[in-house]
């Protein structure tokens, strides 16, 4: 176990620090921000001045370090653009970006679970033909552009739900359905696969023998079983829900997640802002990593750590 | 001439470890009984024509509207424009603008994927070849990279080096290679072990040329699948880029700029998107459904699975 957690960290740590280290290089790359944070008529002072106060006139090594022991201790300095903390900024709308993936993904395995089970039990039935074609058209169409096909037909057509902006659950129904189409799609492919894997194995034969009604057989032991690969996907999902899919769709719906916070550090060219939104999804993503692995023994006992 | 055909008859015996993706009679007899994946294809190569005869075949010119008749109806949908598929905010014709967007976005879709995949086999054979310290180094990358977030630093990589279409090309790779190494380095180990590399090692084969003239044939085809599928990824993302913003640039045009150009007009005039989007979901899954039937077409034994 405890080789397990080093190594675990050790590969965290490699990534967080990897992904920061490449957005640094990445922004230190392009030319002086001031040229863009300042109107165009400032002086040679004003912008000697800012230039300092944002601290780029320090050699690249002397920034590389300040932005390393900031890396460390969660401190990216101060927002250019918002004028506070750029991790305060960065954190603030984290909670609903996760909120929002988080129904999106109950939806879809809500939906996903039964509907793979009941195709894997009926391979090349009616059913199972119409839940491929569709979870494969699921996967294909572009999420940002049923969003706003949703919004065409269900807000401005039929005025169901509100096109955008937040409030009351009709706010969250288009979004978090939008956001989860494609991991619907996805997820009842691998619920199925792996439903079709297990069923094939001799235990289920065992329990069938053994009189167990069919529904103890597939849902206690088979989808016990294939529960690995479906957590493992879903969590795969949800990360790549927080640091994908979930920018177009806040962009799409005008919600205050982190995604719309993405585009606007990037519009605004905030470094620390950008450096601090990186840093904090890449360390939800090894989170969730890790959390997917520690499920494991919840599916097969034999599982250890090492 | 009956000679030539007797030796190719000969030789099949030979090639009998090679996946039978050099038989193409067969695979056009299985094409035609398979309809879905008949008309993945013909839909393919419809769009593929249209894109290289897009300034032969199309109605008006995509760059000069015409304010006088902009957001013109589709005359398919009861406008009387003469716009087959009516006109945007600035009056141009969307049917030209959907074969010039076409053409940008299969070029950008091809162009990535031979990148990355160029990239990813290399570094996937060295890793699967080499094995020891080399696979750990170039495994523990892809590990790593499988790990970022992956949209979100094509974002920043367009942001910093600018918007542009090559600098969109290498966001896109950049977070494409990984596949096809992991791809490639597994597909590799089922081969370095057997009869047909230790009689190439035995003979004196250089180690690169191993990798390229003997593993490299015999695990194409199952990488072609995986081309097809990055293909239509590719598009998807480079759609999604540029409808934030952050891909192809004006004049030039792309399916999702169109998108996330007309986003501001389409309460009222909904071809604007309607007919982009069907576009990207239409090409990508003609592209995912070819990559499914060519899996099968290599791999007969995977038919059960794939369904």
């Amino acid at each position: 176990m405890a080789t397990y957690i080093l190594k675990t960290l050790l590969k965290a740590l490699v990534v967080v620090l990897g992904v920061s280290l490449l957005v640094f290089v990445l922004t230190r790359s392009i030319g002086n921000p001031v040229n863009i944070m300042l109107p165009l008529g400032a002086s040679m002072a004003e912008r000697a001045n800012l230039t300092h106060q944002l601290g780029l006139d320090k050699s690249v090594l002397a920034q590389l370090w300040d932005f390393a022991s900031g890396v460390v201790r969660g401190n990216f300095g101060e927002s250019w653009w918002q004028q506070e903390s750029a991790m305060t900024v960065a954190l603030r709308p984290l909670p609903f970006t996760l909120e929002l993936s988080g129904i999106a993904l109950v939806i879809s395995l809500v939906f996903a679970i039964p509907l793979g089970i009941l195709s894997a039990l009926k391979p090349r039935s009616l059913l199972d033909k119409l839940t491929s074609t569709s979870s494969m058209f699921g996967i294909c169409v572009p999420n940002f552009w049923l969003g706003l096909m949703l919004i065409l037909i269900f807000s401005n057509l039929l005025h169901w739900f509100p096109t955008s902006g937040t409030g009351g659950w009709r706010y969250w129904v288009l979004p978090s359905v939008t956001l989860a189409v494609l991991p619907l799609g996805r997820i009842t492919q691998i619920v199925r696969t792996a439903m079709l894997e297990q069923l094939r194995e001799l235990y289920v034969v065992t329990a069938r023998s053994k009189g167990l009604p069919e529904f103890w057989v597939v849902t206690r032991h088979a989808l016990k079983n294939a529960g690995i690969q479906i957590v493992t996907m879903s969590g795969w999902e949800l990360g790549r829900m927080i640091a994908g899919y979930a920018i177009a769709i806040e962009s799409v719906f005008g919600l205050p997640g982190i995604g719309s916070l993405i585009v606007d550090a990037i519009g605004q060219q905030d470094y620390p802002l950008i450096q601090a939104i990186t840093f904090v999804i890449a360390i939800c993503i090894v989170v969730l990593n890790i959390l997917i692995d520690l499920s494991y023994p919840l599916f097969n006992p034999r599982i250890k750590f090492k | 001439m009956s000679k030539s055909i007797a030796a190719v008859t000969e030789s099949i015996d030979l090639r009998d470890s090679r996946p039978r993706f050099y038989e193409l009679r067969r695979l056009a007899k299985k094409m035609i009984k398979d309809r879905l994946a008949l008309y993945a294809l013909i839909f393919l190569l419809l769009i593929f024509f249209s894109a290289i005869l897009a300034s032969v075949i199309s109605p008006h010119d995509p760059t000069t509207g015409d304010l006088w008749s902009r957001l013109q109806p589709p005359s398919l949908a009861g406008g009387y424009s003469g716009h087959l598929l009516g006109t945007d905010q600035l009056g141009r014709d969307i049917l030209s603008r959907l074969f010039y967007g076409g053409r940008v976005s299969l070029r950008i879709g091809f162009i990535t994927v031979i990148f990355s995949s160029f990239v990813g086999i290399f570094l996937g054979l060295l890793a699967g070849y080499a094995g020891g310290k080399t696979d750990t180094i170039i495994m523990g990358l892809v590990d790593i990279q499988f790990a970022f977030p992956g949209m979100l630093v094509a974002l920043v990589f367009v942001m910093v080096l600018g918007p542009s279409e090559l600098h969109l090309i290498y966001a896109l790779a950049f977070n494409g290679w990984m596949v096809f190494a992991r791809m490639a380095r597994s597909l590799v180990l089922t081969f370095r072990d057997g009869p047909l590399i230790e009689a190439a090692k035995a003979i004196g084969v250089k180690p690169l040329k191993i990798m390229i003239r003997h593993i490299l044939p015999n695990i194409f085809a199952s990488l072609m699948t995986l081309f097809v599928l990055e293909v239509a990824r590719i598009i998807g993302a480079e759609a999604m880029m540029s409808f934030l913003g952050y891909g192809i640039q004006p004049p030039l045009s792309s399916w999702g700029l169109m998108i996330g150009e007309g986003r501001k007009y389409f309460p009222m005039a909904w071809w604007l998107i309607v007919y982009p989007g069907i576009m990207i979901a239409a090409t990508v899954l003609a592209l995912n459904i070819f990559s499914n039937w060519l899996t099968t077409a290599i791999d007969p034994l995977q038919k059960g699975q794939s369904g």
